[in-house]
């Protein structure tokens, strides 16, 4: 992204946070007292049943699998697993040897990981923008388009993904007798879409498809809240679509943009249904992202320590590259909101 | 407190959500004591078919005892790491199907009932089971956690018109006819110059078949997957040669369809043979597919072995393979689900069912029933008596199988979209066998 002069102008104006020398503290300072010091209980009353599950959903097995990752969990304790033996840091020095197979296929996975993440966040964002700014002018059949764009998203993951597995199939799928039969590419010989070198682009393509109408509509909502007239004044000095998209639109859904880009890459981080529904248990080398590599350590060899430290190595990476992020990209308008 | 009624009704939604969340997490253990749950493996042709072969017999059994079960079927694909979670969780079905061969890995994690006692009393002694059957309940030395239900075992499968098509008068006895007899068989039907009919044809993406054929190619050349003291040695040079022969059929000789390589269930290769686009094929039970698609020109015959008249270990032509039946130790219902074990080991379930599924009884008694005559049948008791040897009774079994049918998937995957050479399977198995010591 650039940054020229007319940049920071509008996205400035939509934010008053950024106006404020220092958010947070001096609001805290000017601002009429709080009403009384007694705080009712209702707060967090409310707030109550979220903590709960929130406790009992997500951060109770967060620390399991981190527990786990410190003991050695086979086959012949699991049912009795509170008292397997504890081995200190082995299953990270077993998963991060980079002489071993194990370690090798963590670190090439790792970094293949990464650049899928790229890949399918960059299309994702892409579509989504032209498909946001398409739709953001008014035509007739704008509505059939946007319900039309938003199909892959409502669809259950699994029925689609099914669905594309199907399609890809080699000798009977959709994608072959199109591109095969009807236009006679590769010279008439069937490529394998979930085999091999092929099977990363095939990944690639059903998690766009999957991820992009959620882009859309994220950007499509940050696009309803830039005023017309600011495109017009652009227009009137004489500013090209190409320039208004770059110097307005842009920077105007920056702070949805920060957040999209985050959430997404997230996601696609930790993509497990897809290929797990396209591929089966064990993926194609060619395309075994992380989280389907810990699934094959932990329940196609057994190792539940070994998936386990791979989890938690993956859980700091992913928290440092958050908290960073936020710190770093996200607006900080949060204390005013 | 300003508004104590906000309170309250903040508490009480608390109070309800807590209490909706623990109903939750009880409900499948509240199922009445008259009713069992019973996870079955796919038998049949298909999951419907499966248990539409299994009514009958669980309607006597209900009617019998007054028990009702609650039946699910599951696929072979999910089979393992349903039960697998079950296991962890420690809530599971009330008896179930196994593979047999994942009797010691599953006997190890102890969710299981000993075969000993009230159980064991009910199955009516082992001395009732084939021997090499109830072999493979459990690992030697130990008492078994599981009871033989069907046996099967590997034989050849061939399409009878396809093979005087080709000219082949009878079926090949040693692994190089079996490939020149591939090869004969292999040809262009529609002139486009591309094979479009195969000798050969096998599930290459099933990691249980495929760890099959390892063990079987492994002792036919002479090698096994562990040694004498229990590590693995997959990537020596018997079992290189052994997967390599499997491999090279699509490979090298090119009798097998690349596009088997994407195969993962069973039935699609049986469904190949009975269109015409494959003529021969390794299976354990495909008389239910003919009898369901009323395909008639199939012959059954051995494994190949390297040698006609091989014996020994080299004679293996299959594991002794076969489903067993477990009860879950964490059963609310122990006595029934033992009453319905003792059931479907009786002697005319025993019949009844191996019948619908084409196996073979587990029981002798059964065994000579009208129903088991024929040649096929003769055909797979000879393999499983004289030419079948257990998969490793060991505890990484499952690892096993995993390891090193993934391995031979990703060949054959390499072998459909460019070319596998010797070095690439002894790295692959090299790299299983690294994980499986790992694992150790």
């Amino acid at each position: 992204m650039s940054h020229s002069a007319l940049d920071s102008g509008p996205a400035a104006a939509g934010s008053t946070a950024a106006l404020d020398p220092e958010p947070g503290q001096p609001k805290a300072a000017t601002a009429p007292p709080v009403r009384k010091r007694r705080r009712s209980f209702l707060p967090y009353g409310l707030i109550l049943p979220a903590a709960i599950l929130e406790l009992l959903i997500h951060i109770g097995p967060m620390l399991l699998g981190i527990w786990i990752a410190f003991i050695s969990l086979t086959q012949l304790n699991l049912t009795n697993w509170l008292n397997a033996p504890f081995v200190g840091l082995q299953n990270f020095v077993n998963g991060l040897n980079p002489e071993s197979t194990i370690g090798q296929a963590f670190f090439s996975t790792v970094g293949r990981t990464l650049g899928y993440t790229v890949l399918v966040v960059g299309f994702s964002w892409v579509l989504g923008m032209a498909g946001a700014v398409f739709l953001s002018s008014n035509f007739k059949g704008r509505a059939v388009l946007r319900t039309f764009f938003l199909v892959p998203y409502a669809l259950p993951a699994y029925v689609g993904t099914i669905a594309w597995a199907f399609m890809f199939n080699q000798r009977d799928g959709a994608v072959n007798q199109i591109l095969v039969d009807t236009f006679h590419l590769f010279g008439d010989e069937r490529p394998f879409w979930l085999l091999g070198e092929n099977s990363f682009g095939a990944m690639i393509v059903v998690n766009v498809w999957q991820l992009w109408p959620f882009a859309f509509l994220m950007l499509m909502a940050a696009l309803q809240n830039v005023p017309t007239d600011v495109y017009e004044a652009a227009a009137i000095d004489g500013a090209s679509l190409w320039q208004q998209f770059r110097t307005i639109t842009l920077p105007m859904v920056r702070p949805a943009n920060g957040v999209l880009l985050m959430v997404m890459s997230l996601w696609t981080f930790n993509q497990f249904n897809i290929p797990f529904v396209l591929f089966g248990a064990s993926s194609p080398k060619e395309a075994t992202l992380i989280s389907p590599l810990i699934y094959q350590n932990s329940f196609g060899s057994w190792n539940f320590g070994l998936g386990g430290a791979m989890s938690v190595l993956l859980l700091i990476a992913l928290f440092i590259a958050s908290v960073f992020y936020i710190r770093m990209v996200l607006p900080k308008g949060a204390d005013n909101d | 407190m300003k508004n104590p009624l906000k309170v309250l009704s903040a508490f009480a939604a608390t109070a309800a959500m807590a209490l909706s969340l623990s109903a939750c997490g009880g409900g499948s253990s509240q199922a009445s004591s008259d009713t069992i749950t019973y996870w079955a493996s796919d038998q049949g042709n298909s999951l419907d078919d499966t248990a539409a072969k299994l009514k009958p017999s669980l309607d006597r059994f209900t009617e019998k005892t007054g028990v009702k079960v609650q039946l699910e079927v599951i696929s072979w694909t999910d089979l393992y790491n349903r039960i697998l979670t079950a296991v962890t969780s420690g809530d599971g079905p009330d008896v179930l199907n196994i593979g047999n061969t994942w009797a010691v890995t599953l006997q190890e994690t102890g969710a299981f009932e000993p075969v000993e006692g009230e159980l064991l009393e009910a199955v009516g002694g082992k001395d009732r089971f084939l021997k090499t059957s109830w072999s493979t309940g459990g690992a030697e030395g130990k008492t078994p956690t599981s009871v033989p239900l069907y046996g099967l075992a590997y034989n050849m499968y061939y399409n009878t018109k396809m093979f005087k098509e080709a000219g082949i008068e009878k079926a090949p006895t040693t692994w190089d006819e079996f490939v020149a007899d591939a090869k004969k068989l292999t040809k262009d039907t529609n002139g486009d110059g591309k094979p479009d009919q195969w000798g050969f044809t096998a599930a290459g993406a099933s990691v249980s078949a495929n760890s099959h054929q390892a063990f079987v190619r492994g002792l036919q050349n002479g090698g096994t997957l562990f040694d004498a003291e229990g590590k693995p040695t997959f990537d020596s040079d018997p079992q290189v040669e052994g997967v390599k022969q499997f491999v090279d059929l699509m490979a090298t000789h090119k009798v097998m369809s690349p596009s088997d390589a994407e195969l993962s269930q069973g039935s699609q290769k049986v469904d190949n043979v009975i269109n015409g686009k494959a003529a021969m094929m390794f299976d354990q039970s495909p008389l239910k597919n003919f009898a369901a698609r009323d395909f008639k020109d199939w012959g059954v015959a051995p494994i190949p072995m390297m040698t006609a008249g091989a014996t020994g270990d080299a004679g293996t032509q299959s594991h002794v393979a076969g489903i067993n039946l477990s009860v879950f130790k964490n059963s609310d219902n122990k006595a029934n689900a033992i009453k319905l074990a003792a059931f479907l080991t009786s002697d005319e379930e025993q019949v009844a069912l191996n019948k619908a599924y084409s196996s073979l009884p587990v029981v002798t008694t059964a065994s000579s029933d009208a129903a088991f005559q024929t040649e096929e049948v003769k055909a797979k008791n000879d393999a499983l008596a004289n030419h079948s040897l257990p998969m490793p009774l060991i505890a990484k079994e499952g690892q096993m199988e995993t390891l090193t049918g993934t391995a031979i998937k990703n060949l054959f995957a390499k072998a459909a979209t460019g070319t596998v050479s010797e070095d690439d399977i002894r790295a692959a198995l090299k790299d299983a066998n690294n994980q499986m010591a790992a694992a150790q």
